[in-house]
């Protein structure tokens, strides 16, 4: 057990950290488009410098670097406080999915783009029928030749309305049973069949969109993984959905809690005294500064775990659940902190808070993370 | 960057869950606990002989002089295998004596603690100060001190309490000195014995030969072994409740296949994994960077206290009502989570001392409260 890093990964870090400090692009700007944009830029800029997919094989542009160095470099912008590069779903899950199930052609094709935020993708899994149990999805594709024809509806799509590419999951086996009828095809967006509809959420943004695809075209060489082997390629992106971003938020929740902490010392209650004075409220805070280092802790003891064996240790199916229930914990207290500051709608854990509802379901419910645990992980019987 | 246990420490985890298992068998276990004195000088002997109650003792001193981490490791199997045993009362009471103790002391005591040839513990709570060792207004009077220590775990079988007194102060009294009575009392947690020792101008000897920051370190990794005990603890709880879910069946299934059931499973996993991560890390820190381990000690005792007892008593629910029988272990590994909850100080307490060494503002909090500045010692950490 060794918890510091090695030369080699503090050189890693110390190269990294300076050149965040030179190249740190400054506040972002408001608004949908020019935030994108600003976001597309930083990307580009990180790619130049060879820190886009650092753990991707160097073959197809990547850094080559070990989980130990993807963790320090996911710390680490977020510690440096630069934006989400762009192409958010590709880096974590697009990418990945595609080195692990792709064909050569494809890492050649689709890699490079993703790296430099050239393509954007986006995650065509969830349909208004089919959430949680995504294997009984609707969107059909019938193969016409070289080409398949895909006819239905997605939702929840975030980054549609910026994409290339789109990740979807379509049945293309009516008659198999449901989780052997499905095939994982990369959808080009940009075509007259697709049309994206943004949903505006419950913060008042529109992250997210309905897609409709009325006869879209796919050409055969967009499969990944191949026909029918939909399910397994499907799982593979929400393993990275659930692992790789985890990790990132783990770290930003961190952050989060250092100024909720300062927040809480300069912030006075109803009773005139600093809140953070307020036993209970110290309580509160003392329990999510422990809680956020289990999070830490077990993120680390999972990549040590995959490092050693292969496979992530139990915990490490712990961590999306665990950070959704701490984040929103850390948001509710910051709402109790502002007290009446928290009903202005424009104050900013206002915002948080709300957009940490979210957590709980976006990536995978937390009722389906606790089967996926009970089942995989305890091996209890399947629920019926 | 490495957050697993070396191939030594997996090996030294193996022997002992195997050691324990077949010598703590669950009937064994419960005969210790129903009876008076909790331990046989034959279990005390195999201990000893593997050097468990010197693990920590340095090699110079006739123990193995291994890290914190070790003793972590058997610290968890112990709970695992709920074995009454007075190892946790003499590591304890060496990790203070080579902490302070004189050069004396430490000849004295130190081998044939290492060897199992002594017996120590330790005697911190008194009515009046709460559990905190430095909040003792306990003093000597020519060498003598008179007063009642309460839950004072393994004493009658101990040679000497270490024995917290005013001002951060710590004193050996040997439990054969006239004015020494140790009365046995009644434990929550049969498994361990508890007693109240009353001290009547008995010889007290100061442990002078440290510092304060030495002291909080011990006291640190007494509260870290009282944590890892826990994730053993609620670790056997949560497979015992994983078992029953699997084997029980009611409706025509087997409970686990309710989510009501399944999904408190899945939470004894999570608490248990949390746990366990903790406790390792407040390890590594006791052994490589002492300045963090105040706080991951805290961090360890607050979560594992509180995830023993939960798991535990949810393992508890779903066994349903044979969980709520004596004949059942499960009780046993219930107590003794709610038992180290409270002993050493309770997550309440060592909450609000993550928030004061994280620097916290607490302009509300008692002014320069003794207890937690002397253990509080090293700097917040930063970011
Ligand atoms: C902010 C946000 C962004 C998203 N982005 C994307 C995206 O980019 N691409 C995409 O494809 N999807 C996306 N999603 C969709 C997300 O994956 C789904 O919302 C999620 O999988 C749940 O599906 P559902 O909304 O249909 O709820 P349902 O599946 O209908 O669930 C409703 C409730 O029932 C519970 N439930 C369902 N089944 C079970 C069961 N077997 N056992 C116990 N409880 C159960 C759920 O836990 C939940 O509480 C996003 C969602 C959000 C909130």
């Amino acid at each position: 057990m060794d918890l510091t890093l090695s030369p080699a990964e503090e050189a890693f870090r110390d190269e990294l950290r300076s050149w965040l400090e030179n190249n740190h692009p400054g506040h972002e700007p408001t608004g949908d488009e020019p935030g994108f944009q600003f976001r597309r830029d930083w990307q580009r800029k990180l790619q130049e410098a060879g820190w886009a997919g650092v753990s991707w094989p160097e073959d197809y542009g990547g850094r080559g670097a070990t989980l130990i160095e993807q963790a320090i470099f996911n710390e680490e912008v977020v510690r440096a406080r630069t934006p989400t590069p762009a192409n958010v779903l590709g880096l974590a899950m697009g990418g990945p999915t595609v080195i692990a199930h792709g064909t050569e052609e494809q890492k050649r094709r689709y890699l490079a783009p993703i790296l430099s935020a050239e393509e954007i993708w986006c995650q065509g899994f969830s349909e208004p029928e089919s959430g949680s149990d995504l294997a009984s999805v609707k969107t059909r594709a019938v193969r016409h030749g070289n080409e398949w024809v895909v006819t239905g509806q997605k939702v929840w799509t975030t980054l549609a309305h910026h994409a290339k590419w789109c990740m979807l999951v379509a049945r293309t086996d009516a008659e198999a049973p449901k989780h052997k009828g499905l095939t994982y095809f990369l959808l080009d967006m940009e075509q007259d069949a697709v049309q994206v509809r943004p949903l505006v959420q419950i913060t008042g943004e529109a992250e997210f969109n309905e897609l409709f695809m009325e006869e879209a075209r796919i050409p055969q060489e967009n499969i990944v993984g191949g026909e029918g082997n939909g399910w397994a390629v499907a799982i593979t992106t929400l393993m990275h959905e659930r692992a790789t971003l985890a990790f990132g938020l783990q770290v930003s929740l961190q952050i989060e809690l250092g100024k909720l902490l300062e927040y809480a010392g300069q912030t006075r209650g109803g009773d005139g005294h600093v809140t953070s004075a307020d036993p209970v409220i110290r309580q509160r805070l003392a329990q999510l500064m422990i809680e956020s280092e289990v999070l830490r802790l077990n993120a680390y003891r999972s990549l040590s775990a995959t490092m050693r064996s292969g496979v992530p240790g139990p915990e490490g199916s712990l961590g999306k659940w665990h950070w959704s229930e701490v984040n929103q914990a850390l948001t509710e207290l910051a709402m109790d902190i502002s007290g009446p500051r928290a009903l202005s709608a424009n104050h900013d854990w206002a915002y948080r808070f709300l957009r940490a509802r979210a957590n709980s379901i976006e990536g995978g419910t937390t009722e389906i993370l606790k089967n996926i645990v009970a089942e995989r992980v305890l091996g209890l019987p399947r629920m019926r | 960057m490495n957050f697993d246990l070396t191939d030594d420490q997996r090996a030294i985890k193996r022997t002992a869950n195997e050691f324990l298992a077949s010598r703590y068998k669950p009937e064994v276990m419960r005969e210790l606990a129903e009876g008076e004195r909790g331990f046989t000088d034959e279990g005390w002997r195999e201990l000893s002989e593997l050097g468990w109650p010197g693990v920590m003792i340095p090699e110079g001193d006739g123990g193995l002089g291994l890290g914190a981490v070790e003793l972590l490791v058997i610290q968890e199997e112990m709970g695992y295998a709920l074995a009454p045993s007075p190892l946790f009362s003499t590591v304890s009471a060496a990790l203070l004596l080579a902490a302070a103790g004189t050069s004396e002391q430490r000849e004295r005591w130190l081998g044939p603690l290492a060897q199992g040839e002594a017996r120590g513990t330790i005697a911190v709570w008194d009515e009046r100060s709460g559990w905190a060792p430095d909040r003792s207004e306990i003093e000597t009077e020519n060498g003598t001190m008179s007063a009642t220590k309460v839950a004072v775990p393994d004493a009658s079988g101990a040679d000497f309490l270490i024995i917290s007194g005013a001002d951060g102060a710590h004193f050996l009294v040997e439990t054969s000195s006239p004015g020494v009575s140790v009365v046995a009392t009644k434990a929550l947690d049969p498994t361990r014995k508890l007693f109240t020792v009353h001290l009547d101008r008995a010889p007290a000897e100061p442990l002078s030969g440290g510092h304060s920051e030495q002291v909080a370190h011990a006291y640190a990794t007494i509260v870290t072994a009282l944590a890892a005990e826990n994730v053993g603890v609620g670790q056997r709880a949560m497979e015992m409740a994983v078992a029953y879910a699997k084997d029980r069946k009611q409706f025509d299934r087997p409970i686990g296949s309710y989510q009501a059931v399944s999904h408190r499973c899945a939470q004894m996993l999570l608490e248990v994994e949390g746990a366990r991560s903790l406790s390792y890390w407040a390890g590594w820190a006791l052994d490589h960077e002492p300045s963090t381990a105040p706080r991951a000690a805290s961090m360890a005792k607050a979560y594992a206290g509180d995830a023993g007892f939960r798991v535990a008593a949810s393992a508890l629910q779903v066994h349903g009502g044979i969980g709520f029988t004596w004949e059942h272990d499960l009780h046993f590994f219930l107590k003794r989570a709610k038992a180290n909850a409270h002993a050493f100080g309770d997550s309440r307490w060592h909450r609000d001392r993550v928030a004061e060494l994280a620097g916290v503002t607490a302009a509300s909090a008692p002014a320069g409260s003794p207890a937690l500045s002397t253990l509080a010692r090293s700097p917040a950490p930063a970011g």
